[in-house]
């Protein structure tokens, strides 16, 4: 073989917006001032698809379980239009509820609150669907009495489980986890960068791809957020209201020498 | 326009390889309908998660007997993800080896790298002569993956035209990429790959009858 002839090749850093959805619609301040609906998902995926990111992440806050079929619809008018990754979570509850993303179109579905209280939904997802689609999200701050200093919380961060961080992201991966979203909830919000030192401290613990989520504020942030370990960054609302583009994080990691996906001039179609 | 079966049995986002073919402009048809698998202009192969559980799902539809009754009429056949792993002789996944359909000599074994799965954005080093890549031969595709071929064993002759293998560096080289006569097969997942992927298909799609 000769691979000696191309630059270099490597795996490029990710970067993903983050979309809050409810009954369908995209919530919490979307500004892109030339959207002609700021509240519909497909929208936004293709608007950021166009902008470069590398997949996309659609949290389901939807609080009515009669109101699920929108999400779903929500997936398939999604998939159909963009073909990038696409991850969908919030309120996934059962293999069935699974299985039902997969099939609207979602490639990976992220656990939470049900995989803490009921982790026997990891084996049995990972071995229907293979770890590859099944995503861990974690929400995490610092807490007096666990052992690694972090403590897992569910409900948006608003219950503690008195559970180790680095304890359940280790039994995560163990029972089929195939990457993780981890999300400080001391930095979030916060914008003044990842929570590096959380960050180091799972990369030590697990071998899975690890999303970095919480407290980006600018587009240099996620250069030492991947030296820390993460292997994507995730950020939310300095995307949608246009503080930060897609393109200026992958510039501040370009710049640090670090690999991204250029935008091809095709991509802006 | 080309007409597509995309084989269904049971593995992977079905849905968006059809939209993203359609996209790439052909027909196509999600099924496993022999009649339709041996009539379509192009079979695509998709596949995800487990090379055991992909060929058990395989082996209920008749696929590898159709997809082997297709390449020996000389018609297209797109092997994705899984879906080319399992063209190869065998697959050894937790320490358990499976039988694969055997078209190329090779294993599919675990990668050799720190973080797995190899999941997101990556390069591809093609030949010369691929034309697969043509127009994104230095364009990044998506993959998402663990287990991979990292030797190429099949012997060089002069009687046979060798097939252009393509390869992707993480961790190790390992395959990335087969175009062999009517058998094509990716690592990456075209179907997510944005334009890219979307020109990887059109390409394929160009060859179809």
């Amino acid at each position: 073989m000769d691979l000696g002839s191309a630059a270099a090749v490597s795996l490029a850093v990710r970067v993903i917006p983050c979309l809050d959805v409810d009954a369908g619609r995209v919530v919490k301040g979307v500004n892109f001032a030339d959207l002609r609906d700021a509240g519909d998902p497909v929208e936004l995926a293709r608007r950021y698809d166009a902008e470069g990111a590398d997949e996309l992440v659609f949290l389901d806050i939807t609080a009515s379980s009669g109101q699920r079929e929108t999400t779903y619809d929500m997936v398939r008018r999604t998939a159909d239009q963009v073909f990038i990754p696409l991850t969908v979570g919030g309120g996934v509850r059962s293999v069935d509820d699974f299985d039902r993303l997969l099939r609207a179109g979602a490639d990976k579905v992220s656990l939470s609150t049900a995989a803490v209280t009921g982790p026997d939904l990891i084996d049995a997802a990972a071995r229907q669907f293979g770890s590859q689609c099944v995503v861990l999200s974690v929400d995490t701050r610092r807490a007096e009495g666990m052992a690694s200093g972090f403590e897992v919380t569910t409900h948006g961060g608003r219950e503690a489980t008195g559970r180790d961080t680095l304890a359940w992201v280790q039994e995560a991966v163990d029972r089929g986890v195939g990457e993780i979203l981890l999300n400080s909830m001391d930095a979030d919000g916060t914008r003044d960068g990842f929570d590096l030192e959380l960050i180091r401290a799972v990369r030590q613990c697990v071998d899975v791809p690890i999303i970095a989520s919480g407290g980006a504020g600018r587009p240099e942030h996620a250069v030492p957020a991947v030296e820390a370990g993460a292997d994507a960054v995730l950020a939310a609302s300095i995307f949608h209201f246009g503080d930060v583009t897609i393109a200026e994080v992958k510039d501040a990691l370009a710049a640090a020498g670090l690999p991204v996906r250029p935008l091809t001039a095709s991509a802006s179609r | 326009m080309a007409s597509v079966v995309v084989l269904d049995y049971g593995s992977g986002n079905l849905r968006s390889a059809q939209r993203a073919l359609e996209r790439a402009g052909a027909t196509v048809e999600v099924t496993s309908d022999a009649d339709a698998v041996m009539a379509a202009d192009g079979l695509v192969v998709p596949g995800v998660g487990a090379f055991a559980a992909c060929m058990a799902g395989l082996t209920a539809v008749h696929g590898p007997q159709l997809i082997g009754r297709r390449l020996a009429g000389g018609r297209p056949v797109l092997g994705i993800c899984v879906g080319m792993q399992v063209l190869f002789d065998a697959g050894v996944e937790h320490g358990v080896e499976t039988a694969g359909l055997a078209e190329w000599p090779g294993v599919v074994q675990r990668l050799h790298a720190d973080v797995l799965p190899h999941m997101g954005w990556n390069t591809v080093e093609a030949p010369a002569e691929s034309r697969m890549f043509e127009g994104v031969r230095d364009a990044y595709f998506y993959f998402v993956h663990s287990y991979g071929v990292l030797d190429w064993t099949l012997p060089a002759s002069d009687r046979l035209s060798a097939p252009l293998v393509t390869w992707t560096d993480y961790g190790t080289p390992f395959v990335s990429a087969v175009e062999n006569g009517p058998l094509w097969a990716t690592q990456f997942h075209p179907e997510k790959s944005g334009d890219a992927g979307a020109r990887v298909l059109r390409n394929w799609i160009e060859t179809l009858a």
